[in-house]
């Protein structure tokens, strides 16, 4: 059996990037390569395009981007992804937003909204929920849009209710669903105060201030230098002592922004803004 | 029994050691770590198939044995000699041609995350020809296509036997796509590491 090498060459990788930066204004030159190579030779290789196909679609066929930023970027997600990290949230950060009047949450690149509507769980729980307000973005609409109905399969509510046993909450998570034959759509209390809107990380900026921030598993399709433009991103948009959450195996790498935030929790990457 | 004096040749020459396994493929992955040797001068990456949540405490296990600096991978960690790097649970690790490990949350493959197919693939892609890659025991083919492009790109891959994995169908998936240049009994990957 052959198997082709590899599907993108990474010259072909760069002139596509500069492709969609041109025509899309999407820019994807800071992306780790690894990711983006495996990630668009796998739409090459399920729609049979060549490179020259790719090109050609992204160019002249209208609705033909939208899918490709779907498809490239990574919208697998879970509610309650790492448990652990939903108990230091509970038991390090909500002790300190329930002496705010107001709370106002960021949820970047939140794909189909498992982690906001985690997030609000948790809030209620807490009982401080009624005080909370979470954005939720990220840069694609579709993924926004099923975000926005908070309908998940019943299937897959089933696999994130181990998670939410792992994370401390009592009762089950099924809890906060009306299921109706396979299908569980969140309870409408739990989307109240929520609001999904499309921001790109890369090119939009700093749109309200908040208590809390979380990033979880953005960064890793994300080189150093990118990173780092992000972080600048969330500092100022930070109230002062306000928490980052990156992802369970995101650290902060930048000197800089390592002596601008303090280590909440090392093993789960909570950190708090110092200075104002 | 010797080893065949190409597989040492090309073992010495190999900078990063790859090593893929699934059920059935603890204990040799234990004796693997156990068996490294301080000076051993190359990149260990261990992809092992394990379930999300069950922080097992297979990293503390294995670092207390281990004679070099062993760690879990943490995204866009450096690659460095003398060090065993395992690829955490619920992420595919990738390798970025800079020199070090970009993560990955996206589909499960072959039903695994981390799954060996995706790190072996990277690895190719990177590397060239400068890897040695063994695929132990398991229940599925993950790994196979893997070891396949490692090899058409120059690399030294190598099969436990299936005769003695305890899942056969891993090694066996390898050898069905010609992906394993050589066979090994377990002894002689032993053997091998220690060299």
């Amino acid at each position: 059996m052959k198997v082709q090498l590899s599907g993108i060459a990474p010259e072909e990788l760069s002139e596509l990037i500069s492709l969609v930066k041109g025509v899309h204004g999407f820019d994807f030159s800071d992306y780790g390569k690894a990711s983006l190579t495996r990630r668009v030779s796998r739409i090459m290789s399920l729609k049979k395009l060549s490179f020259y196909d790719l090109k050609h679609r992204l160019v002249n066929e209208d609705g033909f981007f939208q899918h490709f930023l779907e498809e490239v970027t990574v919208n697998v997600t879970e509610m309650f992804r790492d448990p652990n990290f939903y108990r230091s949230v509970n038991e390090l950060v909500i002790p300190y937003l329930s002496t705010y009047q107001h709370v106002k949450i960021w949820t970047a690149g939140c794909s189909s909204g498992e982690e906001v509507y985690s997030l609000a769980i948790l809030l209620r729980e807490a009982g401080i929920k009624h005080k909370c307000f979470i954005y939720g973005t990220d840069i694609n609409t579709e993924v926004l849009k099923e975000a926005r109905k908070g309908i998940y399969s019943f299937r897959k509510i089933k696999s994130y209710a181990e998670n939410y046993v792992m994370a401390s909450l009592k009762g089950s998570l099924t809890d906060h669903f009306t299921v109706m034959y396979d299908a569980a759509t969140i309870h409408s209390e739990l989307k109240q105060d929520t609001l999904f809107s499309v921001h790109n990380l890369v090119s939009d900026g700093v749109f309200n201030e908040f208590q809390l921030i979380t990033c979880r598993n953005v960064f890793i399709y994300f080189d150093n230098a990118l990173q780092e433009r992000i972080l600048d991103l969330f500092y100022n948009s930070l109230a002062p002592h306000g928490f980052l959450c990156l992802g369970s195996k995101e650290t902060i790498r930048s000197e800089t922004f390592r002596k601008k935030f303090k280590v909440i929790n090392g093993k789960e990457n909570i950190y708090q803004k110092i200075g104002t | 029994m010797a080893l065949d004096p190409q597989i040492l040749k090309r073992w010495q020459a190999a900078d990063i050691v790859l090593i893929g396994g699934s059920a059935g493929s603890f204990k040799l992955f234990f004796s693997v770590v156990k068996n490294i040797n301080a000076d051993i001068n190359k990149t260990i990456i261990l992809v092992m198939h394990r379930k999300k949540n069950f922080f097992s405490e297979i990293e503390k296990l294995f670092a207390e044995h281990s004679r070099i600096y062993l760690k879990e991978i943490a995204d866009k960690d450096e690659l460095k000699k003398n060090t065993i790097y395992i690829a955490p649970a619920n992420y595919h690790t990738l390798i970025e041609k800079e020199g070090y490990f970009s993560l990955d949350v996206s589909e499960p493959v072959w039903y695994s995350k981390p799954s060996i197919d995706v790190t072996f693939e990277s690895a190719a892609e990177v590397f060239n020809g400068r890897c040695a890659a063994i695929l132990l025991s398991g229940a599925n083919q993950d790994g196979a296509e893997g070891l396949l492009k490692l090899r058409q790109s120059g690399s030294l891959t190598i099969a436990q036997d299936p005769q003695e994995a305890e899942m056969a169908e891993m090694p066996r998936s390898a050898i069905d796509m010609d992906a394993a240049e050589f066979i090994l009994k377990t002894e002689d990957i032993i053997h091998l590491i220690r060299t």
